[in-house]
């Protein structure tokens, strides 16, 4: 075992950070790239194929057993498959397994949004006269962005975690900090590696929990209608006129 | 007028949840379909708004056969009220109750001002026009059901048991207010439900349908309390018993404000 902290040596050298700030910030810049691109690309695919799996029901097993299967496959095993196609050093070797794994993650998620519309609401709507697609992006896709969004902040997090694996095929990233740190035998990168990670974790569920509370201010408002309630029912002399 | 003509519902693995029916129901009047589960009212009532079509015979809406008009435009022009109100939750109260108007591609100002005389005509607060669904109570939420459906005016209205998912208390107060509205609105309905005070209290004229989706009966609900037509609706009118206890509920409703009045919060 190798000892990443020697004796004297401190764990972080603020100077070498100082020197090396436009480094550590282009090599935020790629991880965000590399992170959101998948995310994007797997939220496009996983849209059609959870609508599919939802209309179709019976294509739904088959279709999840895939998407477990894609999942389980571990990302440095898929960036060397992918090298003789997509080249070493290649950003693109990395995206695609990444979209693949947003896509095993929102898949379940797009039909479980779709499931979790009550059967009364989508025959009113229907009733009502709502056409297929009005009923599919008016009402039934609306209802399910809860669910979708709780599959997304997962999907994200991993995401940002798994970008740093390619720094082992050099295509940067913040993982390049954990490789160059290792390789020189100095703790300051890694630090600044982990820390940095866990903060673009943190910013981008925040930032998708406020896209979520944006687009949803009916779920938070019925939540809080039932919090309100309960405290109600728990001191009822308080509501008394 | 809506009229039935020989309809039948029979699904593919051979069940028939409604056979030759004929049927005529009243313009401006209540109507109401009765009977016990699988007795094929809810799909006779699906089959006038294409939500079942129909395997054999004809539906009419004013002459018009329902086949002949596309789903979606058809049930534009007929309103509709389910059990759970089957509200948007994703949209207000003002949004909800617009929405055929919207769908209609009205002008959404005068729609959302619409909608709110509507609220008041429903019997609910104003105020309540920028809240969610999931901040109501169910009473108001059926409130908002039929205040959706009657949004765009349109001559017909069908419900299927409204006011079955409340209780009690909150139902008969929304029988009441609806039999109010009725007074004023005189729209064709057609009115879905298992329970037969609720049939004699609301209905002009009562269709009641036993099981394999045939009609026993159809009358006005004295024609009915005073001579069911066979032991089926004996039995489903609770025998002597039942039939004296229905009339003497019928003559208490009968009497000047002897509505329930009852805050449903």
């Amino acid at each position: 075992m190798i000892p990443l902290v020697t004796e004297g040596e401190p764990l972080v050298r603020w100077d070498w950070i100082g020197r090396n700030l436009g480094e550590i910030g282009s090599l935020l810049a790629d991880h965000v790239l590399m992170s959101v691109v998948p995310i994007l690309v797997g939220l496009a695919a996983a849209l059609p194929i959870g609508l599919a799996c939802a209309r179709w029901r019976r294509i739904y097993p088959p279709v999840l057993g895939v998407t477990n299967a894609l999942y389980a496959l571990p990302a440095i095993a898929v960036f060397i498959m992918l090298i003789p196609f997509t080249g070493i050093g290649s950003r693109t070797t990395v995206m695609i397994p990444l979209a693949l794994y947003t896509l095993s993650v929102l898949v379940p998620s797009v039909v479980d949004g779709l499931a979790a519309v009550p059967d009364h609401v989508r025959q009113s709507a229907v009733a009502i006269g709502f056409g297929p697609v009005r009923r599919l992006v008016r009402v039934e896709l609306p209802i399910a962005v809860p669910v979708v969004m709780a599959g997304l902040r997962v999907a994200t997090v991993s995401n940002i975690s798994l970008v740093s694996v390619g720094a082992l095929i050099g295509v940067g990233g913040l993982g390049d900090l954990f490789t160059d740190g290792f390789n020189r035998d100095f703790p300051t990168p890694i630090v600044v590696g982990i820390v940095l990670t866990i903060a673009l974790a943190l910013v981008a569920d925040g930032l998708l929990l406020a896209l979520q509370r944006l687009l949803t201010p009916w779920a938070r408002a019925g939540a809080r209608d039932a919090r309100a309630s309960r405290a109600r029912l728990a001191s009822p002399e308080r509501t008394a006129p | 007028m809506i009229s039935f003509t020989g309809v039948t519902k029979r699904y593919p693995d051979g069940t028939v949840a409604v056979d030759h029916l004929d049927l005529e129901i009243a313009a401006g009047r209540i109507t109401v379909l009765v009977g016990p589960s699988g007795c094929g009212k809810t799909t006779t009532l699906r089959m006038i708004n294409r939500m079942v079509e129909a395997t054999e015979g004809t539906i009419t809406v004013d002459g018009r056969n329902v086949a002949d008009i596309d789903p979606p435009t058809l049930r534009r022009g007929i309103g509709y009220v389910i059990q759970q109100a089957g509200l948007f939750p994703h949209r207000t109260i003002v949004d909800n109750i617009a929405t055929v108007p919207d769908l209609l591609g009205q002008d959404k100002k005068r729609s959302r001002r619409t909608a709110r005389e509507l609220m008041a005509r429903v019997g609910l607060d104003p105020a309540l026009a920028t809240r969610y669904p999931a901040q109501l109570s169910g009473g108001q939420q059926q409130r908002v059901g039929v205040a959706r459906a009657l949004a765009a005016d349109p001559p017909i209205l069908l419900m299927d048991e409204p006011f079955s998912a409340v209780d009690p208390i909150v139902r008969a107060s929304l029988q009441d207010e609806f039999l109010r509205l009725q007074d004023e609105l005189e729209k064709t309905i057609v009115f879905v439900t298992h329970d037969i005070d609720e049939a004699v209290k609301l209905g002009h004229r009562i269709a009641v349908f036993q099981v394999g989706g045939t009609l026993a009966q159809y009358s006005t609900p004295d024609e009915l309390l005073a001579a069911p037509a066979n032991d089926f609706v004996r039995d489903f009118l609770g025998g002597d018993k039942g039939i004296r206890r229905l009339r003497f509920t019928q003559e208490l409703d009968a009497e000047p404000g002897a509505g329930t009045e009852a805050a449903d919060r």
